[in-house]
């Protein structure tokens, strides 16, 4: 039988990191297949690989029977596979409904309406989710997240179905709910492979076929009795270890058991109905427990049982909304630093800075928490921790199992009598944990610290003085390991966990319905699909729907910068404060200055007394305009001596004092004037001609009709930029971008897809705008609307491509937003028309003004507005904005990768 | 008590250093930091002028004389094109498209009515939609008829008065000397907003402020140690470009004391930077932050009198810029670069600037866990 995937040669590096050394493997077909190992072994590579969502360096792989390197090949099965990728609910949509993420990857493969629901529907009452389908996918339990992610990769009938870790981080009864999920999916298509990589070696005893995997390399492959056999050993978990090379199986040795030193002195933690609520949901409801010095105390429950809450609050974190904890006897102040010297945190995430290296992480922390040797302290914590090795590297390169070894040691650095640790081992695998426990043990036993950890894995519970098992913010039962059992009379604390939790009510949710067979017709992947490009339109809008204080703002912003900019930017000069510095005070002087005052130019503040004082006003700030009459202007005048007037500008804004320089002139001309009227008694005679200014397209030269359709033109392009420019770098930081490498939308879909809802939002706020100029700064469209509401649609476009662009490009939403700003904002205000006639540009700016659609926009905008021109004058620039805007698209499907390196 | 402020001191200094280690690691957001205080600067000084400069003209001469072709020459390089001749028929088409900022038409018999003294008529064509150049551009050609008139008609146009008009601090007024520096200011603001927000949003999506917080670390440390690193690379980056690229390439004469204002920088660095993590603690996405910081910018940008002359604004547009810390820093760096002002002219600027900026951070502090909680 053809094996459903075969990897020849395969070999793949991160850097200088070696994932996949030569490998060869043939996955039989129909069956459930796992691959087994520690971490950072290439489990997630080989998957990516098959799944085609990471690009293969060296070898082939087969899948499906053909070649995953051959793009065609690539589309097509994508149709045929799915893949779930590591992480609860990673390429799941958070903000999205169960029903609509799943009616979202329903469209992707191309399914019609009618059949999307009887699948959704289906599927949901397998898994018996149907009562949460209206649930956003954020707000379900790990459990739940694990369910309906399984949903999402089976709405298509794959043939193939690649699973990373599905069950990692969550909590026994979910797991065997997960379990008992899949075999009922492959009773109903016999013919369906999966492929799962785990690294519960209990779980992998149940799986059809095995392949175990270190260092790169596949050691063995088979089934589970096989690899027992070959191994000689028991169990798997055994054999696992048997089969690794004789330098890396660890100490085989038991866990030490070490007695507990009992302390006096009131208990380390001690917490009294604390309460956590949420708005109307409450997290943690009124728990109590009691937690002695020098003890190892377990937090079992479900996931959203309100573990990490509580711990949160132990910490100071977040206040209790009810009820209160005492550390050592004193009540908890969050705010004490006192206090946080003597615990030590560690969350649930990996919360430190992956920027800085592993030692500039320790030293930054025993910095932080005023440790007098920190180098020699550093050094310690490398060596206990076994970090020595890893040192200059940073943390996102390691292994998981090492971050958290770092984790632990930074929680540790200062030496702190009470450890919180929030699930410490999730995703870590057996080897490296029971490294870990064996710090733990120490810590406890040795140094009396009192641990607070919580945790999934059963055999770590055992290991714990006390535990108590939570769900739904509730304590349910606490006390030994062994008290436990006894109480219940079971063997295992992980048939009373499921007890407890099941008689709590959870697991109600489980379907029974049954699935099913349906014939598989398989349609050609096309090429093109408008269906998929609206299942990404859909799916952005319904997310930004579901933010509406994002959607206010891209809304409200436009329009109060349209009412700020329409009143404030003027290039009308007005009210220049100028003062005069006579030292004539003669009937004439007075006369020249009396035309200055007259004018609504100036504003006439107090006389000037000394030369000096002219100099210092102008210097601060306070005249723009300083006039200096000499002493005898009157005698010299009267004497037709043509005496001089000393007019001084403030010359730091030269466009400003230029057109002072302007108004000067006028009014000294019109003085003259007047003088000779004066003095000879007849009107001067008249000019020898006179000029007509005729201010075209704005009569009245008021700066707010030529600054309207020069706004609209800014804000077209900012706004829908920086909202589109989130748009593919939050998939990639998130993880949901593998939905777009794992299925066969094209980039092309998945672009314009994400970008049609930016689109729509900005046109929207064109529309406003316009109604804007129109009723309240009566700057009425005098060309055609059409041609303008036309030539902002493919503007709009244009802009909200070049979001994109910049968005396929970085790596992080920091730079996206950080690019877009700086990239955007110097042409939209400089190069386009705005402040300096493009037609006045040069250089380098007359280039980036061009490259820009703002400025051929701008010509669009002030056309139809103010020239009351159409389509016919306006078609060449509307022609170059879809150009660029055909650029920017064709520049982000090449930054864009559909395969992952 | 002074042990408690050295140690206070002590982290905020140690938090600084990581700040650096961060963007050090972040070689794009080096590029951009780059890109705007060099590349940027210079375009924009160079390229976008404010001055009557290259306009566009043409020319309809009916009336075909010596004076009016004289008239046409006047208009010279370099703060108008050649004028081109064009017919009467042809002039709406042509500002329509924008073709031409002024547009002289000179009737039949110009220079007989003139000589007859009949006072005849020329007109002027305005695209009024280029406002910068417009009003400026027509006094200019206004002046120049006059100028050519009066020379050609041989009377001389000598007037009982002379005034003298000189501009101080720019003799020239060339609008490079002032573009230049504001391009620099605008960009430091753009920058330390940016960059002190999105670093802070960033934490607390990777949940690295959470584990600030469970140290003996109070929020206030945290802000300020944001404030001296971002600050610092921004002040020290706008400085190399003042000395460098202002003053060496593009040879603008700085007048006033660059160790004043590279000082009065440090409080504009922290009531920006103050700004943008206050904007932070607001928003809850980097989505929002985005859709909110934008307009701001823009804001700061066109309204702080470092591209239109604050006076012209309306006088409550005013009174509502004096709000933002932009407004005082565009005065005051106009006053200290250009106008060689020194501290005691600039002192109320500088305690708004502090006052503004103390305003934000207090805001911003209050906000700091509330934000993190609601976030979380």
């Amino acid at each position: 039988m053809q094996p459903v995937l075969a990897l020849s040669g395969v070999t793949h590096r991160y850097g200088k990191t070696l994932a996949l050394d030569g490998v060869d493997l043939a996955v039989p077909a129909g069956c459930m297949a796992g691959l087994i190992g520690p971490d950072g072994v290439g489990k997630s590579t080989l998957l990516a690989l098959a799944a085609g969502v990471t690009r293969l360096q060296s070898g082939t792989v087969q899948a499906l029977g053909g070649d995953m390197a051959d793009r065609q090949w690539r589309r097509q099965a994508g149709g045929r596979i799915a893949y779930m990728p590591q992480g609860l609910g990673r390429n799941l949509y958070p903000t999205l409904s169960i029903a609509e993420n799943l009616d979202f990857f329903g469209r992707l493969f191309g399914q019609g309406a009618a059949e999307r629901a009887e699948r959704i529907d289906e599927l949901l009452a397998a898994t018996g989710l149907l009562p949460f389908a209206a649930r956003p996918a954020g707000k379900l339990s790990g459990g739940m997240k694990q369910k309906l992610g399984i949903c999402a990769a089976l709405i298509h009938d794959p043939d193939l179905v690649i699973l990373d870790e599905p069950t990692t981080g969550i909590d026994p009864l979910s797991r065997r709910q997960f379990w008992e999920l899949m075999a009922r999916l492959r009773e109903r298509r016999p013919s369906m492979s999966v492929i799962v990589a785990t690294a519960y070696m209990e779980e992998a005893e149940r799986f059809d076929w095995l392949a175990a995997m270190n260092a790169g390399k596949v050691l063995a492959t088979g089934t589970p009795a096989e690899i027992r056999a070959q191994a000689g050993e028991a169990t798997l978990e055994r054999a696992f270890v048997a089969l690794l090379p004789e330098a890396e199986r660890g100490r085989a040795e038991p866990l030490p058991e070490l007695p507990r030193v009992t302390h006096d002195g009131a208990p380390a933690i001690e917490a009294t109905g604390l309460t956590r609520r949420f708005g109307d949901f409450v997290a943690v409801d009124h728990v109590n427990f009691r937690i002695e010095r020098g003890e190892i105390f377990g937090f079992l429950g479900s996931n959203g049982s309100g573990k990490s809450t509580t711990m949160k609050m132990l910490t100071g974190l977040l206040p209790a909304s009810e009820g209160e904890a005492k550390l050592f006897g004193a009540k908890l102040d969050g705010d004490d630093m006192a206090t946080r010297k003597r615990v030590g945190y560690m969350s649930q995430a990996f919360s430190l800075y992956a920027e800085l290296t592993v030692r500039q992480n320790l030293v930054l922390h025993a910095q932080l928490f005023e440790i007098p040797d920190v180098a020699a302290r550093v050094a310690e914590m490398e060596a206990r921790f076994d970090l020595a090795g890893v040192a200059e590297m940073r943390p996102e390169a390691l292994p998981l199992g090492i971050r958290q070894r770092l984790q632990l040691a930074v929680a540790v650095i200062h030496k702190p009598e009470i450890l919180i640790l929030d699930e410490p081992t999730s995703g870590v695998d057996p080897v490296a944990r029971d490294g870990f426990w064996r710090t733990l043990i120490e810590l406890s036993r040795q140094d009396g610290v009192t641990i607070f950890l919580s945790t999934h894995f059963m055999n770590e519970a055992e290991r714990c003085d006390r535990i108590s098992l939570m769900h739904a913010g509730k304590v349910l039962a606490i006390g030994t390991p062994e008290a436990l059992k006894r109480e219940r009379g079971m063997d295992t604390l992980e048939e009373v966990f499921i007890a407890v939790l099941e008689e709590a009510g959870m697991g109600r949710e489980e379907g029974r319905a049954e699935l099913k067979e349906r014939p598989t017709a398989l349609a050609p992947v096309r090429r093109f699909d408008a269906g998929r490009l609206w299942a990404y339109t859909r799916r952005e809008a319904l997310e930004i729907v579901r933010d509406p204080a994002r959607l206010a703002f891209a809304l409200i912003g436009p329009m109060l910068l349209l009412f700020t900019f329409g009143y404030g930017i003027s290039f009308d000069v007005e009210n220049l404060p100028y003062a005069a510095f006579d030292q004539d005070r003669s009937a004439q002087s007075r006369q020249v200055l009396e035309s200055f005052e007259g004018s609504r130019y100036f504003e006439t503040h107090a006389p000037i007394a000394s030369i000096e004082e002219l100099d210092t006003r102008l210097k601060s700030g306070e005249l723009k305009l300083a006039i200096e009459i000499p002493p005898g202007f009157g005698r010299d005048l009267l004497r037709d001596r043509q005496p001089e007037i000393g007019v001084w500008l403030d010359g730091s804004m030269p466009f400003r004092a230029e057109t002072t320089r302007g108004y000067v002139q006028g009014i000294a001309q019109s003085y003259l004037a007047d003088a000779q009227e004066r003095t000879t008694g007849t009107a001067s005679p008249s000019a020898p001609f006179t000029l007509e200014p005729r201010y075209r397209f704005n009569q009245a030269f008021k700066s707010v009709n030529a600054m309207v359709p020069n706004v609209i033109m800014l804000m077209l392009v900012l706004i829908p930029a920086i909202m589109s420019a989130l748009g593919v770098v939050k998939e990639k930081e998130t993880g949901s971008i593998t939905n777009f490498q794992s299925t066969p939308v094209t980039k092309l879909e998945f672009l314009v897809g994400k970008q049609l809802p930016y689109v729509a939002i900005a046109f929207v706020s064109f529309l406003t705008m316009v109604v804007a100029a129109r009723l309240v700064f009566e700057v009425p469209v005098k060309g055609s609307f059409a041609t303008l509401a036309f030539g902002s649609l493919v503007y709009v476009f244009a802009t909200t491509a070049f979001g994109l662009l910049v968005s396929s490009f970085v790596k992080s939403q920091v730079a996206a937003i950080f690019a877009t700003a700086i990239i955007a904002i110097i042409p939209a205000v400089n190069f386009s028309g705005l402040l300096t006639p493009v037609s006045s540009l040069s250089g380098g700016a007359r280039l980036m003004g061009l490259a820009f659609p703002s400025a051929w926009y701008q010509q669009v905008s002030v056309g139809a507005f103010t020239k009351g021109l159409g389509l016919a004058s306006l078609w060449p620039d509307i022609a170059m904005v879809f150009a660029l805007a055909l650029v920017f698209i064709a520049g982000a499907m090449l930054a864009l990768r559909k395969q992952g390196a | 008590m002074l042990d408690g402020l050295l140690a206070r001191l002590a982290r905020i200094w140690r938090l600084g250093i990581k700040e650096l280690y961060s963007l050090k690691a972040d070689p794009v957001l080096a590029g951009l930091i780059l890109y705007t205080f060099t590349v940027a600067v210079y375009t924009v000084s160079v390229g976008a002028k404010f001055e009557v400069e290259n306009a566009a003209v043409a020319v309809v001469d009916e009336d075909q004389s010596a004076l009016s072709r004289r008239l046409g020459d006047a208009l010279l390089q370099p703060f108008f094109k050649a004028p081109v001749p064009i017919s009467a028929r042809e002039i709406d088409a042509a500002m329509d498209a924008g073709r031409y900022v002024f547009v002289l038409s000179i009737p039949p018999k110009f220079e007989h009515d003139l000589i007859a003294g009949r006072q005849p008529t020329l007109q002027l064509d305005i695209d009024a939609t280029a406002m910068s150049q417009a009003g400026n551009g027509a006094a200019y050609i206004q002046n120049i008829l006059v100028q050519e008139v009066a020379a050609a008609m041989g009377g001389s146009a000598t007037s009982p008065v002379n005034v003298v008009i000189r501009p101080k601090f720019n003799a020239n007024l060339t609008s490079a000397w002032f573009t230049a520096v504001m391009q620099v200011i605008n960009n430091v603001t753009m920058l330390a907003v940016i960059l002190s927000g999105a670093a802070l949003i960033r934490e607390r999506e990777h949940g690295t402020i959470e584990h600030l917080l469970v140290m003996p670390v109070t929020p206030i440390e945290i802000m300020l140690a944001k404030i001296w690193a971002n600050g610092l690379v921004i002040v020290v980056a706008a400085t190399l470009s003042l000395l460098i690229v202002v003053e060496w390439l593009l040879g603008v004469p700085v007048q006033g004391s660059v160790t004043l204002f590279v000082a009065s920088m440090l409080v504009y660095q922290f009531s920006v930077t103050a700004l943008g993590i206050l904007v932070a603690t607001v928003s809850t996405s980097m989505a929002q932050f985005g859709l909110i910081v934008m307009p701001a910018l823009i804001v700061m940008n066109l309204l702080s009198g470092s591209t239109t002359p604050m006076e012209s604004m309306p006088v409550w547009l005013q009174n509502v810029m004096q709000l933002s810390p932009s407004t005082h820093f565009v005065a005051l760096a106009q006053a200290v670069l250009y106008r060689g002002a020194g501290l005691s002219v600039i002192w109320p600027d500088l305690l708004a600037l502090a006052a503004i900026g103390a305003a934000f951070f207090a805001l911003a502090a209050l906000r700091f866990r509330k934000a993190l909680q609601s976030a979380g």
